[in-house]
């Protein structure tokens, strides 16, 4: 394997990693939205949320990914394929971290609230001083868990045709016809970037265990 | 404080009831609160005390019947909940003080954010008020490195922050160890004595002597008796309320 395959292999990382960082931080944004409105008390809206998150948990990613990408195309909305990658990843994570944290929010003793409102914060301050600030803590572990999915997950836009770390890895093999080599390197790099995480995950939730003590 | 007796009470509840399902747990309250005066709420559990009381500051919805506190009608929803809230300062069995946030932040969150006083003034305040209920060297510690006692004190302080013109306590000292009672309930005094206007749902009786103008006893979601304490524990009209005394008195 030579210095510009391995160049090339960084740069599917890179594509990796860019990728990883938009489905996480756009579906975190519109995940909030989604916990928010899973456990506003309004009902149709809880309902409505609760029918997209089942839409995305039920179904696999690879097909999400197929019809943002075909879908959207056949219906005569022609997206740069980073766009609709980055659509699909983002809708996929909303879902899932949406559940995560109307499972945390959730779990904020009602009493919280209950303070809250009595002394007169508005909903705003008390998602944003009050709830989500425990909120987050609770999740964290399992948002990490996430995030590790999620990294994993990219590897997926290699079918349509994205050149991540997965296809990069695909094409030098075929090049070089090293493919033990050549993916074995590939897993190494999706394990030095998801492993970490889940160090840190694990360590957060016995972190978290004792404080509950 | 001289409030004229014709003067519209500071808390005024009229033919409230409330259902949950079909399950009835406030019959018909009439109750009306003059500013300053202090009640004791007492009765069996799951005789309504609490929810009458979480009526007041909207935590709880009615069905029926109208509530007043100090002007605002309860029900004219949104701004007039937030007003109410603004005026009545609760404080819970389980402190319920916010566990990522310093003492002293717990007690300026509400000012800076609802009241909107600047950040200095609202620290000020809560040093004063901490210093009151006795634990304004606790001011930069979290509620967990707190005794029970010395939570509910910051609780107490994080209301009174503020400024409120009623304060209702729901089972304030039930959740503390015996030996941290009396601390919590010297603060209540002192707040008593300094003319707040308070509802207080309690079984400390030795408070409701000392303390109370008026007690209230509830059973099955309607006010059964109320009396000034002298004559409420001396002569209890109704057998109910004798048996609830009885109970509650042996086993002090």
């Amino acid at each position: 394997m030579d210095k510009n395959q391995l160049l090339f292999l960084l740069g599917g990382l890179k594509w990796t990693l860019t990728l990883s960082v938009i489905g996480f931080v756009l579906g975190a944004v519109a995940g909030l939205a989604v916990a928010l409105a899973r456990t506003s008390g309004i009902s149709w809206l809880e309902r409505a949320t609760a029918g997209y998150i089942a839409l995305f948990q039920g179904t696999p990613l690879l097909m999400q990914l197929f019809v943002v990408y075909y879908g959207l195309a056949l219906a005569g909305l022609k997206l740069d394929p980073w766009v609709s990658v980055s659509i699909g990843f983002t809708l996929h994570a909303s879902a899932f971290l949406g559940e995560i944290w109307r499972g945390s929010i959730e779990a904020v003793p009602r009493g919280q609230v209950e303070a809250a409102k009595a002394l007169s914060l508005s909903y705003i301050h008390r998602m944003k001083d009050v709830v989500l600030p425990q909120a987050i803590r609770i999740s964290l572990p399992a948002t990490i868990g996430f995030l590790v999915q999620l990294i994993k997950g990219t590897s997926l836009a290699a079918i349509i045709g994205f050149t991540e770390l997965m296809r990069a890895g695909t094409i030098v093999s075929n090049q070089n016809f090293k493919p033990l080599l050549v993916l074995g390197l590939v897993c190494a790099l999706y394990f030095a970037l998801c492993w970490p995480l889940s160090v840190y995950g694990t360590w957060l939730e016995r972190r978290l265990v004792t404080a509950a003590r | 404080m001289s409030v004229a007796a014709t003067a519209e009470p500071m808390i005024a509840m009229r033919g409230v009831n409330k259902w949950y399902g079909t399950y009835q747990v406030l019959t018909d309250v009439n109750l009306a609160v003059r500013a300053s005066e202090k009640i004791v709420l007492c009765g069996p559990s799951g005789s309504g005390k609490s929810t009458l009381i979480r009526c007041i500051n909207a935590l709880e919805t009615y069905q029926k019947g109208e509530i007043v506190v100090d002007g605002f009608h309860l029900g004219d929803q949104g701004k007039t909940i937030d007003a109410v809230r603004r005026e009545v300062g609760m404080v819970f069995q389980q402190f319920n003080l916010f566990p990522h946030m310093t003492v002293l932040e717990n007690c300026t969150l509400a000012p800076i954010r609802s009241r909107g006083i600047p950040r200095a003034r609202a620290e000020e305040t809560a040093r004063r008020l901490l210093d009151r209920v006795k634990i304004l060297n606790q001011a930069d510690k979290y509620p967990a490195q707190l005794s029970g006692g010395q939570q509910q004190r910051a609780a107490i302080a994080r209301a009174l922050c503020m400024e409120p013109k009623v304060m209702l306590f729901d089972e304030p000292t039930s959740a503390l160890d015996p030996e941290m009672v009396k601390e919590v309930l010297d603060t209540m005094i002192g707040l008593a004595t300094d003319g707040m206007t308070m509802i207080c749902v309690t079984h400390e009786m030795g408070f409701a002597r000392q303390v109370a103008d008026r007690v209230i006893f509830m059973a099955e979601g309607r006010i059964v008796e109320e009396a000034e304490p002298e004559t409420f524990f001396r002569t209890p009209q109704h057998e109910r309320t004798r048996k609830f005394l009885g109970e509650i008195l042996s086993q002090h």
